[in-house]
C-alpha cells in the first residue's frame, strides 16, 4: 500500500537518495584506482586510457552529473530548513539554481 | 536512528564539502581535456601542500557525510538497527577513510619521500 | 422527536433500496477485510448516488450488505479526525471524499490508514499515533494557574502566527499514513507529533517549552525527517507539518551552535 508520490518534493527526495546512493558506490573504486599511484603506475595508465572509450566518458558524465545534484539537492535542503524563507522563494532559488547548473553544464561539455 | 549530533555532523560536512565539490568538478572539466594520463595528474598533485589539504579535508567529510548517509538507508530500507547498524556505520567510515586516505597519499605524498 | 428518528431510518433505507432498483449505475468496491497479518480485499457492490462520500459508501456495506464490516467514524464532516482510511491507496478523510473524484472505472478500493497496525478491517489501532504525539512533548502545561490574571496574545507577534499555523490539526493521522520516512523507521515521531510540538514551542501560554527541543532531538526525533512534503501534500486541513519540521531543525541546530559556544 504506497501513497501516490508523483510531487516534486518527493521525486527531489528520490533524487537526492539514489544520487547519495550511487556516489557512495563508485567512492571504494575511485579510491581504488587512485591508489594504484603508488603500488602499479602502469596499470593507473592502463585504467586511464581506458577511460578514453566513449561508454566510459559517457560515464564520467554521469558521475559529474550525480555529483552536481547531490550537491544543489543538498544545499536545497539545508536552505529548507535553515533559511526561514518562504516556500515561494525557495522554489525560485532552486529553479534558479538548477537552471544555471544545466546552462553551466552545456556550456562546460561543449568546451570539452 | 538519526540524533542531533549525527545530523549536525551529517550537515556540517555537507557545508564543507559543498565548495571542495565545486572545486573538483572545475579540476575535473578541466583535467580531462585532452585525456587523462597518470603523469599529468600526479605532476600537478605530488608534493603540493594545497591538493594534500584539499583532497584530505575532501577524504575525511565524504567518509563521515557517506556513512551517515549509508546508515539511513540501511534502517530504512533493510531494517538493520541497534548495534549492528552502529557498527555498520563504523565500518562504512572507517573503510572509506582508509581507502582514502591511501589514494591521498598516493596522489599527493612528495615522489621523493616515497 | 425521538420518535421521528426510527421512522426517518426507515424513509432513508427505504430511498436506498428504491435506488437499487431504479439506479443501474452501480459501485465496485473493494474493501480490507482482516488484519494487517490476515486478510484480503473483498468486492461490494454499492448502488451509485449522484452525492456520495466514502464513508457513505462503508456505511451502506455495513448496513445492507455484512454487517460484520468494523470502520470508525464520529462527526462525518471533517471535525472529528477518526473516519480516515486509504482510498485508491491514498489516505482520506473518507467522510469529505466525494466518490466521485475517486472513482476510476466505477471502481474504488477502500483500505485500512497505512503505517499504523490494523484492528480488523477499516479500523487501524492509533496508540502509537498518540504515543509518539506525548512523547514529542505534545501535552500542555500551562504556564499560568486559575489564580492569575489571563495573558494577553497578540495574534499578530511573529511566535503566535507559527502556533497558529498549527492548531487546526485534527489528529487524524493521514500525515502519519502519508509518509515513507515513518514506514522505513518506526522509532520516528512523525509529522504530526512534530508539528504539534512546533505549536507548543511557540505558543506562550505553554510551560514546557524548554524540554520540546530536547524530546524532538532524539533518535526518533525531527532531525530524521527528508523533507519528502507528503505529509503537506496529504494534509486534509491545508497544514504545512513539513514547514513546522523545518522549524525545530533550524531551533535545534541553533540550539546545537549555541551550547558548543558555551
Amino acid at each position: 500500500m504506497r501513497p501516490a508520490r508523483a510531487h516534486p518534493l518527493w521525486l527531489a527526495f528520490v533524487l537526492h537518495r539514489t544520487s547519495g546512493l550511487a556516489l557512495a558506490l563508485f567512492l571504494p573504486l575511485h579510491f581504488w584506482v587512485l591508489s594504484l599511484a603508488l603500488t602499479q603506475p602502469e596499470r593507473l595508465d592502463a585504467f586511464l586510457s581506458f577511460t578514453e572509450q566513449p561508454i566510459v566518458k559517457l560515464a564520467e558524465f554521469g558521475l559529474v552529473f550525480l555529483l552536481a545534484v547531490h550537491m544543489f539537492g543538498g544545499l536545497r535542503l539545508m536552505a529548507l530548513e535553515w533559511l526561514p524563507w518562504s516556500a515561494p522563494q525557495k522554489t525560485l532559488a532552486a529553479g534558479a539554481v538548477g537552471i544555471a547548473v544545466l546552462i553551466s553544464g552545456t556550456f562546460f561539455l561543449q568546451v570539452v | 536512528m538519526l540524533d542531533l549530533r549525527l545530523y549536525m555532523l551529517q550537515r556540517i560536512t555537507a557545508l564543507i564539502m559543498a565548495p571542495l565539490t565545486l572545486g573538483h568538478i572545475a579540476v575535473m572539466i578541466y583535467a580531462v581535456q585532452g585525456g587523462l594520463s597518470a603523469e599529468e595528474i600526479l605532476g600537478r598533485t605530488q608534493g603540493s601542500l594545497f591538493w594534500f589539504l584539499f583532497y584530505g579535508s575532501f577524504v575525511v567529510a565524504v567518509s563521515l557525510h557517506a556513512s551517515i548517509g549509508l546508515r539511513v538507508i540501511l534502517h530504512e530500507t533493510m531494517g538493520l538497527a541497534g548495534r549492528t547498524l552502529s557498527a555498520a556505520t563504523l565500518g562504512v567510515a572507517a573503510g572509506l577513510l582508509f581507502m582514502g586516505v591511501q589514494a591521498l597519499i598516493a596522489v599527493t605524498w612528495p615522489v621523493s619521500a616515497i | 422527536m425521538l420518535a421521528s428518528i426510527p421512522v426517518r431510518l426507515w424513509e432513508h433505507a427505504a430511498g436506498w433500496e428504491a435506488g437499487l432498483t431504479q439506479d443501474t449505475t452501480v459501485l465496485e468496491v473493494s474493501v480490507w477485510r482482516g488484519t494487517a497479518l490476515d486478510g484480503a480485499y473483498e468486492l461490494f457492490e454499492v448502488p451509485a448516488h449522484e452525492n456520495q462520500t466514502i464513508l457513505d459508501v462503508v456505511s451502506w456495506i455495513q448496513q445492507y450488505a455484512d454487517a460484520s464490516l468494523t470502520y470508525r467514524f464520529a462527526c462525518r464532516v471533517g471535525m472529528c479526525g477518526s473516519c480516515a482510511m486509504m482510498v485508491n491507496d491514498q489516505p482520506r478523510w473518507t467522510c469529505r471524499t466525494h466518490v466521485k473524484k475517486v472513482l476510476k472505472d466505477r471502481r474504488v478500493r477502500i483500505g485500512p490508514l497505512r503505517n499504523l497496525p490494523v484492528i480488523k478491517d477499516l479500523a487501524v489501532d492509533m496508540d502509537r499515533f498518540f504515543d509518539k504525539w506525548v512523547a514529542a512533548g505534545g501535552a500542555h502545561v500551562p504556564s499560568a494557574g486559575r489564580g492569575d490574571p489571563i495573558p494577553a496574545v497578540d495574534p499578530e507577534e511573529s511566535a503566535r502566527v507559527k502556533a497558529s499555523a498549527g492548531i487546526e490539526c485534527i489528529n487524524c493521522s493521514i500525515c502519519y499514513a502519508a509518509c515513507d520516512t515513518v514506514a522505513g523507521n518506526p522509532d520516528y515521531l512523525g509529522p504530526a507529533a512534530l508539528q504539534r510540538a512546533w505549536t507548543l514551542l511557540n505558543d506562550a501560554k505553554h510551560d514546557a517549552r524548554a524540554q520540546i527541543l530536547d524530546a524532538v532531538s532524539g533518535t526518533g526525533g525531527c532531525h530524521n525527517c527528508h523533507s519528502m512534503g507528503s505529509c503537506t501534500v496529504f494534509c486534509p486541513n491545508d497544514l504545512d507539518p513539513m514547514s513546522a519540521i523545518a522549524g525545530l531543525k533550524r531551533e535545534t541546530a541553533r540550539g546545537f551552535f549555541r551550547r558548543r559556544g558555551g
